[in-house]
């Protein structure tokens, strides 16, 4: 039943409502199949009438991480920290990265490609932009694969903190959920925002310990100014990842906490911007 | 006590339109914010941004103090013109947009069909395309499973249930969406015009299908410019005009109503103020007459004229007046234009025109007709806007006799048929 009742006659009622809510989860839950929907219906499409289809998640991680190694071998500048080959390191930080960036531009046009869902029916519009974060997890997943390929083929050993790689999963799925809602939302009224978010995803890759180290940035950063590093929500995550899966030494963890209280933050000022600017949709997209 | 299912309370909606729109500029948002920061009295800026709202680049109520109350299980039809606000109350009640005033209140599960095939892929075969419009739709994916065989013989699309939707005619992929959409069991169905597509016969089938549900007991709400449709889907109907609740009642009461539209609409005189100027044309009067006496009171079996006086401030090829008949049922029966026997003969040039178009007796049958009269450049642009609405009846006289008494309209035309007989012998 779509019902809830809020009113003792039973009624439900709809008014303009100009006060900040958040996001009705109790209403999005009752929804939920519909993400999955979203989500299979996304990928079912999404290498129709091509020709390598799906190994395409594989091509761009590879890629990336051959031209920044020779990059940084012709440079003949070291950025990883520890004994773990540059390859391995790269991917660590690669895998959580490209299910950030995926899946925020994705998200962040779901509601505009979404516009004839969005004027004709209705559905919590928040679901088009988590259901579009969801698909970027079978690349993850094909990705993932390659990096255990990888660690056998270095015969690296795994640390035990390798179960812990699930919640570092969701921790960059918050992080992403986080942006996406102010993204998907501001990109609904200025169309401006799609495009600028593959610069923002070009500068995010290098503001990030994705293709190096974030402790061989912190040496040459002066003191004062290292916390800024880490409003990055992304900065923590990689790290984390990096940690889970080759057992490095976390960066300390004030550093950490900062970066995951900026995803929190982000997290519930989306949900009450998004919910704020949901009415406009039909009207203004 | 009765069991209302929906009630809107002083309902309205306010859109902005302009050039603006429908962006609400990033730099106004920006400074509104930083007002909010450096905390500026609230009240200054509200009253500042209250008093800009009269712009010209402004605003308008696409509905405005609608106060209804919908009986559980009533089917309710929509009717009004263009621009009446059908759809914007469609939109409210099924929560896509939010009102700007008022309230609306809603007992039970709301499913609404705007439009046929909302959210289907093309890419995706016809099977995932039904599970598909079906969440959409707010259908369980049992729900859907369950009604699967049902929707898909409704549908007839059987053959090609794994073909991807794209391969489909656009008949079938018609039939296919409605078909989900059918089977949609919420306590309130709202639907808009939707049935105007499809063959002739899928219409049908929809209609029949409209009718299963009008009986079933749950609400409906329905939109259509078919005015039979709704009188013959529908209990109650409400008539929107320019925004406001013109009619709640019985169905043919309101119908009928609207088809007479002179009752309601606005004196001649004041729509010929109201028309937007430009730089070919002016109408000053428009008038009917019968025997040389201007009424609007006619009779069908005797020609009648009418004459349109204006100015035209400057010549164009294609600048055209028009005289259109609508019939009780809105629809419209003829369109004739004043050059159409001789264009060279009847331009308009620079100067007071006098126009006078007959129309024959014989030709119409008894009912509340309405003209509407305007100027375009032709296939261009219109330059009388809405044109000018002129209510006209016309009461039996006609040779036409029969003892048939046909008490309520049944078509535009009765005009004089020549029958002839040829008997056998009977054997």
């Amino acid at each position: 039943m779509m019902s809830n009742v809020d009113h003792p006659d039973n009624f439900r009622y709809h008014t303009a409502r100009p006060e900040w809510r958040g996001v009705d989860w109790k209403e999005v839950f009752r929804f939920r199949e519909l993400i999955w929907i979203f989500a299979a219906r996304d990928l079912k499409v999404r290498y129709r009438q091509t020709v390598v289809g799906i190994a395409w998640s594989l091509i761009q991680p590879l890629m990336t991480v051959f031209v920044f190694g020779i990059l940084f071998k012709a440079m003949n500048a070291n950025t990883t920290a520890s004994d773990a080959p540059y390859a391995v390191t790269t991917l660590c930080g690669l895998l959580p990265w490209q299910l950030f960036s995926l899946s925020l531009s994705n998200a962040t046009r779901s509601i505009v490609l979404n516009q004839p869902l969005v004027t004709k029916v209705y559905i919590p519009r928040v679901i088009l932009p988590l259901s579009s974060t969801l698909p970027p997890l079978v690349d993850f997943l094909i990705a993932f694969a390659l990096m255990v390929a990888l660690l056998a083929f270095y015969s690296i050993l795994p640390s035990s903190t390798l179960l812990l790689v699930p919640l570092m999963v969701a921790y960059a799925l918050l992080a992403s959920i986080a942006c996406s809602l102010w993204l998907s939302a501001l990109n609904a009224l200025y169309r401006d925002v799609e495009y600028a978010v593959p610069f923002l995803i070009q500068i995010g890759l290098f503001a990030s310990p994705i293709v190096y180290e974030s402790s061989v940035v912190m040496e040459r950063i002066p003191e004062m100014w290292r916390w800024a590093y880490w409003l990055n929500p992304m900065a923590g995550v990689a790290e984390g990842f990096r940690w889970a899966i080759l057992g490095n030494e976390l960066p300390s963890i004030q550093y950490l906490s900062l970066s995951f209280a900026m995803v929190v933050f982000i997290f519930v000022t989306g949900m009450f911007y998004f919910r704020r600017m949901e009415r406009h949709f039909a009207d203004r997209i | 006590m009765t069991n209302v299912a929906i009630r809107l309370e002083d309902l309205g909606k306010k859109y902005r339109i302009g050039a603006k729109q429908p962006y609400h500029r990033l730099s106004e948002q920006m400074t509104d914010w930083a007002a909010g920061m450096l905390r500026l009295p609230g009240k200054l800026t509200k009253s500042n941004r209250e008093e800009q709202q009269p712009r010209s680049d402004g605003e308008f109520w696409a509905l405005r103090h609608i106060n209804v109350e919908i009986v559980q299980g009533e089917v309710v039809g929509i009717i009004g013109r263009n621009g009446a606000g059908k759809s914007t109350l469609l939109k409210l009640l099924s929560r896509i947009t939010e009102p700007t005033e008022g309230r609306i209140g809603i007992r039970g599960r709301v499913g609404s069909l705007l439009e046929v095939g909302t959210g289907f892929h093309p890419e995706l075969t016809g099977r995932e395309n039904v599970f598909l419009g079906g969440a959409i739709l707010g259908m369980r994916r049992n729900e859907v499973k369950q009604k699967f065989d049902e929707i898909i013989e409704f549908s007839g699309v059987g053959p090609f249930l794994d073909t991807p939707l794209k391969r489909y005619s656009s008949g079938m992929q018609v039939r296919l969406c409605f078909a989900v959409a059918a089977h949609l069991e919420p306590e309130i169905l709202i639907v808009d015009e939707v049935l105007a597509v499809g063959d002739a016969e899928f219409q049908q089938k929809c209609l029949g299908k409209m009718d299963d549900v009008a009986t079933s007991g749950r609400t409906v709400l329905f939109v259509s410019h078919d005015l039979s449709n709704i009188e013959r889907l529908c209990s109650k109907c409400m008539l929107l005009e320019q925004g406001r609740l013109a009619m709640f009642d019985e169905v043919h009461q309101v119908v009928e109503n609207y088809s007479s539209y002179g009752s309601i609409s606005t004196p001649v005189e004041q729509q010929l103020a109201e028309l937007p100027e430009n730089e070919f044309i002016r109408l000053n009067s428009v008038r009917v007459f019968q025997k040389n006496v201007e009424t609007n009171s006619l009779l069908n079996g005797d020609p009648f004229d009418v004459e349109i006086q204006c100015k035209v401030f400057k010549t164009h090829p294609q600048l055209r007046v028009c005289l259109e008949l609508f019939d009780p049922m809105g629809n419209m029966a003829f369109v004739s234009y004043h050059d159409a026997v001789d264009r060279e003969q009847h331009k308009l040039s620079i100067g007071h025109a006098n126009l006078r178009a007959t129309v024959p007796g014989n030709l119409l049958a008894p009912g509340n007709f309405s003209l509407r009269i305007g100027a375009s450049i032709f296939r261009q642009f219109t330059l009388t806007g809405r044109h000018v609405h002129v209510p006209i009846n016309l009461a039996r006289s006609g040779r036409v006799d029969i003892d048939l008494d046909v008490p309520r309209y049944v078509a535009p035309f009765w005009p004089e048929v020549l029958w002839a007989q040829e008997q056998g012998d009977g054997d």
